[in-house]
Parts: C-alpha cells; sequence; structure tokens
C-alpha cells in the first residue's frame, strides 16, 4: 500500500504547474473575461501539445490525469477541458487542440450550456451512451451576465436532437469526467487556500499581519483541510478507477467530487471573507476561485447530488 | 500511487487474521466500565496473549522486543483486531504508544531493559502525568515541583487527566526543574513508580459518568534520580519525541468504528421510516463519504510516515476534521433519535445508546490531544506559515 506521488508522478504535476504559471498568469486570464471569446485557442493549442487532451489516450492514468488536472485548476484555467480531454481520440481535433468540446448536461433543473460560443462540438451523455452534438444544431440564447466570466453561459431552448453516437464507455467517460472535475475543484480549493494565505501575511492591521489572528488563521486552516482531504479522496478514486486500489469505483468517484465541491466553495467563499473588502472587488481574484468552484461543483454532479448517491451507496441492513 | 496491499501484507493480514480466530474464542467477556481491577485484569491479559504471538509492540523495534512492523503492516493489525471485534489497547495504551516509544528512544540501557519488557507482556500498566489545572493545551507552563535532595527528586504539585492513575505501575510525569528559564527548558522528565508514599489519587469523574482519568497530588514524592530520562531540563524535548512515533495510525480503530456508526444510522433510519426524508439521506451520505475520504487521508498519512518517518502535521489535518466530522454525526443521529436520545441505555430493540454514548465520545474528541483550535494553530504556523500569536505573557 503506497499513497505516496511516484516520481513520474511529481514530475508530471511540476511540468504542468510551471506551464500554468507561465502560460496562464491569471492577470492575462483575468483580461479576456466578458469578451466572446474567453479561450485564447492559440494557448488551447499549447495545453494539447503538453498532452493535456490526449493524457489518457497516450497511456497515462487516471492518477497521473488527476495530478494534472488539480494543477489546471489551480490555475483557475478556463475552458471546458475536461470535456475535450474526455473525447480525445473520439472526436477529430480534441487530442490536437483544434476541437473545443463542451459538456451539455441535460438532466439539471436548468440547460445551461458554458462555453458555446468558443465550442466547435458538444458531448451529451446519454442513456447508455455518449453522443457528439453540433453547436449550430441548438438553440442557444447568449446569458449577457454569467456567474463566471470565465466561463461564459448560453441558454439552451427546445428540445435538444439526437446526436451522433460516440463510440467507447460512456459510463468509463462519465466517471473519469466526474473525477476530473473533483480534481480540478481540488487545485481551484488550493489555488484560494494560497491566495488568502499569502494575503493574510502581507495585509496589516492593528499593527500586525492579519494572519497573526487565530480568527483569521483558523479559517486558512480549515480551508487548508478541506483541501488536503478532498486531494486524498480524490488520489484515492483515481486509484481505484486505474485498479489499483480495491475500492468500489462509483462510490470513491462520488467522494471524490462531493469532497472537493465542498472544499473548492468552502475555500472560495472563506478565501473573499479572508481579503475582507478587498475580497469583494473585481480585481482580487478571491472571487474568481469561489466562482470557479460554483461552475465546476455543478457539473458532473453538485454536492447534493452526489450525497444522495453515496446515500444510495450505504450498506442499509434490512430490517428485521 | 497504489492502494493495494503488497503480497508481504496480505501474508501479514491472513496470518494475524487466522490467529485472530483461533485465540478469540478464549477471550474473556469484557468487564463492566468501572470495573477498574476486572478490566486491568481484561487489558493486560489480552496484552499477554498477544506477547506470546508475537504481536506485542507491534511498532516497536525488533531490537527492544517489538515486531517492528511497517505502519502498513500496523494499519492492517488495528483493522482486523477491530474487525474481529478483539479487545482495544485499553489501558495499555500510554506504555505500548507513548511512554514506551519514548524510553525507546530517551531511556538509558539500563531503564529499557528494567522497564520496557513489562510494558510488552502487558504486567505494568503506565498513565500520563503531563497536563495540570493550569498547563492544559499550554502544557509547557507546568508547575509541578522537583526539588534535588542528594540522588533523589522530591516532588510536590498536581496533574489532571491522568488517564486509569488508580490501576497504574508507572506514570510517564513531567516535572518543573527550574523556574528561572523560559518555560520550556526546566521541566525534566521522571519514572515514577506508582506505589511511593505521597501520592493522593482522586478519580475525576467526566460527562460520560465514568471514571476512566482522575487527579493526582504529590505532596513530597520522592523519585530516585536514576529514574530520569534524559538530562535535568531537558524533559520537554524528551516528551515531544513521543510525537515522532506517531504513524498515522492513532485513530484507525476509532475510525472504523465511526465508520460501523454510520451504516448503523442509516439502518435505524431505515427503521424508523425516515430513509425516504431527502435531508437525512443527505446529512448521513454526506458523512459517510466524509469517512471515506478521511479513510484515504489515513492511508496517506500512513505512507507518509514510511516514507519519511513522520506524519507531522498531517495527523492534525486529520484530527480537525474527523473530530468536526465526530460532532456531525452525533447531531444527526440525536435528531433522528428525538427522544431516544434522553437515554445512554437502548430503548427497544435498537442500539440507540451507542449513538447517544457517541454522540458524547464526539465532545471528548474534539479536545483531547490538542483541542481543534490548537490544531488549527499548528496547521496554520506549521503547514501555511502564518505568524505565531503574539506572545501575552514574558513565558
Amino acid at each position: 500500500m503506497d499513497f505516496w506521488l511516484s516520481d513520474d508522478e511529481r514530475d508530471l504535476q511540476e511540468g504542468i504547474r510551471s506551464f500554468v504559471e507561465g502560460r496562464f498568469p491569471l492577470e492575462e486570464i483575468a483580461e479576456r473575461e466578458e469578451t466572446e471569446a474567453v479561450i485564447d485557442l492559440d494557448r488551447w493549442r499549447e495545453i494539447a501539445e503538453m498532452g493535456v487532451f490526449s493524457l489518457r489516450v497516450d497511456g497515462f492514468d487516471n492518477r497521473s490525469a488527476v495530478v494534472a488536472f488539480e494543477e489546471l485548476g489551480r490555475g483557475l484555467v478556463p475552458g471546458p477541458i475536461v470535456a475535450t480531454h474526455l473525447t480525445a481520440g473520439l472526436i477529430d481535433g480534441a487530442s490536437e487542440g483544434s476541437a473545443v468540446v463542451t459538456l451539455l448536461e441535460t438532466d439539471a433543473t436548468a440547460t445551461v450550456l458554458d462555453h458555446a460560443g468558443q465550442a466547435t462540438d458538444v458531448l451529451r451523455f446519454v442513456e447508455g451512451g455518449a453522443e457528439r452534438l453540433d453547436p449550430g444544431s441548438l438553440s442557444l440564447a447568449a446569458i449577457d451576465r454569467p456567474l463566471d466570466t470565465l466561463t461564459p453561459v448560453w441558454r439552451v431552448d427546445g428540445d435538444v436532437e439526437s446526436g451522433t453516437e460516440i463510440a467507447g464507455d460512456a459510463d468509463a467517460m462519465r466517471l473519469a469526467g466526474t473525477l476530473l472535475t473533483a480534481a480540478q475543484l481540488v487545485g481551484v480549493a488550493a489555488g484560494a487556500v494560497e491566495l488568502a494565505t499569502a494575503y493574510a501575511k502581507e495585509r496589516e492591521q492593528f499593527g500586525r499581519p492579519i494572519g497573526a489572528f487565530q480568527a483569521v488563521k483558523h479559517l486558512l486552516a480549515e480551508m487548508y483541510t478541506k483541501t488536503d482531504v478532498a486531494r486524498s479522496a480524490v488520489y484515492a478514486a483515481a486509484c481505484a478507477l486505474d485498479g489499483a486500489a480495491d475500492d468500489d469505483v462509483d462510490r470513491a468517484v462520488s467522494v471524490a467530487k462531493l469532497m472537493a465541491g465542498e472544499a473548492a466553495l468552502f475555500g472560495g467563499k472563506t478565501g473573499i471573507q479572508v481579503h475582507g473588502g478587498m475580497g469583494f472587488t473585481w480585481e482580487v481574484h478571491a472571487q474568481r476561485f469561489w466562482k470557479r468552484a460554483v461552475s465546476l461543483d455543478a457539473t458532473f454532479g453538485t454536492v447534493d447530488h452526489h450525497s444522495m448517491r453515496m446515500a444510495e451507496m450505504i450498506d442499509v441492513r434490512s430490517g428485521a | 500511487m497504489d492502494l493495494r496491499y503488497t503480497e508481504a501484507e496480505q501474508e501479514f493480514r491472513h496470518e494475524l487474521r487466522s490467529w485472530l480466530q483461533s485465540v478469540l474464542p478464549d477471550v474473556p467477556a469484557e468487564p463492566g466500565p468501572n470495573d477498574w481491577a476486572a478490566r486491568r485484569e481484561y487489558d493486560t491479559g489480552w496484552q499477554k496473549m498477544l506477547y506470546e504471538a508475537g504481536y506485542a509492540g507491534i511498532n516497536w523495534p525488533r531490537e527492544y522486543g517489538g515486531r517492528g512492523a511497517t505502519p502498513t503492516e500496523h494499519l492492517i493489525f488495528l483493522e482486523e483486531t477491530e474487525q474481529a471485534k478483539a479487545p482495544y489497547v485499553g489501558m495499555n495504551f500510554v506504555g505500548l504508544l507513548h511512554a514506551g516509544p519514548t524510553l525507546v528512544v530517551e531511556a538509558s540501557d539500563e531503564q529499557k531493559a528494567a522497564r520496557l519488557p513489562g510494558i510488552l507482556k502487558g504486567d505494568d500498566v503506565w498513565c500520563q502525568g503531563f497536563s495540570e489545572p493550569g498547563a492544559g493545551s499550554d502544557l509547557a507552563a507546568l508547575g509541578c515541583k522537583a526539588v534535588r535532595d542528594g540522588d533523589q527528586y522530591v516532588v510536590s504539585g498536581q496533574k489532571i487527566w491522568t488517564s486509569f492513575a488508580h490501576v497504574a505501575d508507572y506514570c510517564e510525569l513531567l516535572v518543573r526543574t527550574d523556574s528561572d528559564v523560559a518555560k520550556h527548558r526546566g521541566i525534566t522528565w521522571l519514572i515514577l513508580p506508582m506505589d511511593s508514599p505521597g501520592i493522593d489519587i482522586r478519580p475525576l469523574r467526566t460527562m460520560e459518568g465514568q471514571i476512566e482519568f482522575a487527579e493526582m497530588y504529590l505532596d513530597e514524592v520522592r523519585i530516585p534520580v536514576d529514574n530520569r530520562v534524559g538530562d535535568e531540563n531537558d524533559g520537554w524535548r524528551v516528551a515531544m519525541t513521543t510525537l515522532s512515533f506517531e504513524r498515522g495510525t492513532a485513530f484507525v480503530s476509532e475510525m472504523l468504528q465511526t465508520m460501523e456508526l454510520c451504516r448503523d444510522l442509516a439502518t435505524f433510519a431505515e427503521r424508523l421510516g425516515r430513509w425516504d426524508d431527502h435531508g437525512v439521506r443527505r446529512d448521513i451520505g454526506r458523512i459517510a463519504a466524509e469517512l471515506d475520504a478521511l479513510w484515504a487521508l489515513t492511508k496517506r498519512n500512513i505512507s507518509e510516515a514510511t516514507r519519511t518517518g513522520l506524519v507531522g502535521a498531517g495527523g492534525s489535518v486529520f484530527k480537525l476534521a474527523y473530530t468536526d466530522l465526530r460532532h456531525r454525526l452525533g447531531e444527526v443521529a440525536l435528531h433522528l433519535l428525538d427522544r431516544a436520545s434522553l437515554s445512554q441505555d437502548d430503548i427497544g430493540d435498537l442500539a440507540t445508546g451507542d449513538h447517544v454514548q457517541g454522540r458524547i465520545h464526539g465532545l471528548k474528541m474534539s479536545i483531547a490531544a490538542g483541542t481543534t483550535q490548537v490544531q488549527k494553530n499548528i496547521i496554520a504556523e506549521r503547514l501555511l506559515g502564518l505568524p505565531k500569536e503574539p506572545k501575552w505573557t514574558s513565558g
């Protein structure tokens, strides 16, 4: 039993981290918000060149993938990275970054599609399979004020016609998608902790850094704790999916998504709180972590959804 | 990362499992919670069985009579003994997991030879004399005073939270040997034989209604200087070495019991006709998920200990999350129990008492061994590098 990142996993983590820090500085990401094109397509191709979209097609396992996706979440890299990754090798251009594949969830309360403006393809899970839709086939209405301006959204009106079937194991795709979204959420949570911690060390009130006050440092400790517990769940689920653990895969993935969603939502809101008034400004990035947390929590099932799934999986002994 | 157990680990598990199956029928029934003489007999009897089978001191080095098991084997040991409903470590806790490991690292050869075998064989029970009424979270502020008199220390003061003091043979005792230096620098670690004259033990009843703890009053108790472990005034460092023995396994038995409690609660909800209630399902589902996640963190901490020899502040992360979860589990349980929550005894044919007692246990867990607030300080200062609290005293 070894729950330690291998050298290869650590190298990948560092590689993706420095790529994200070098090519996706938050200042530059933020400059594109509220435009039609939050995704810089040249950068999108660079993500492909880093091997992110084709990672598992190229033979990497889910353990490597979660390590990579956590880093993408940590840097708030915009775009439907998970859906594009899931369809690598299945939809033309997904591996190479010439396609932008976004996920359409039609079983939710409202049919809201993100990144439709730049999407070349739409992925939808249907009963017993997955299909590809043409964005042009959808009746789309742009939403003027998305919650996360780095996750622009469109309302999908009317019935959605069937698309073309995508080869491949849809259940496995959905599980991997849920897991990798959870990994991104852990990254969002971690990024929020880092930003708030740095601020708490530097911001002074009452003659000392606010991070010296227990009321503030305890918030940061809670953020860190939720993040690290969630990270453990994500790693464990990746092991289960790779057959490197005996745990039930469906259960492990639900646990991961639930814990990661909770960590990111808590980290996002608490990060804003730690920043005080500045946390409520547009300028400070704290808000962007919370907004991304909400967006990703509502992708592949919210905390509530997975809590209910979990309840179904509890081994309730039948009453006497 | 690979969470599967190696062949050697599986073999260890199978051997242990078949041993447990063979001996558990011979283990007597567990005595009541307040019959301390019988509990001592029961706990040390189990320790003797472990010793004879080569499982005593599972994590102790082989050269001192332990099994020298890896942290993962220790995890397996705790999993299997819990699943088989074998006795818990009980009052051997301080000797096996605290005082013993400290002696292994810090004691002289004579002290080791004299004291370690008794712990492993279940002959000696140890208690801990660390906390004082005025020294809880700020343990280094302890004031129990020791004055050198020839080849003896004369010790006077008061200790609190001394588990099993009334049935213990030895106590790991922290005393103040210098009051004129920084508080951490004037502490000494002593082995106190509990039959020494001048010790007065008063049971300390907790809100559970039981008497696991005691207050210990020392009135000019004479302790030979030979019983000192480490140098005079170096006791703080000696006491802290215990932390370096933590391998992430401290809460494994607890965790498994809590997982059982959670499953039990779902079953309970079902029998009450409440399992269709979405609020109840969501609460319990969420707690079950957190338990799985904490189980993953447990394995991660154990792996860290295997790789680096230390768990570090990961232990604080676990304890903070786990004790918070215990509170929420207890609250969900008591709401479900409704009027049955007024009784620590079972009502009807459901084990409602476990949940009421479990709720009380949660209130203890977020205080014992470093409160939630202390754990948060540790995480914030050691893992996040935030500045320390301003000092309010000159200490």
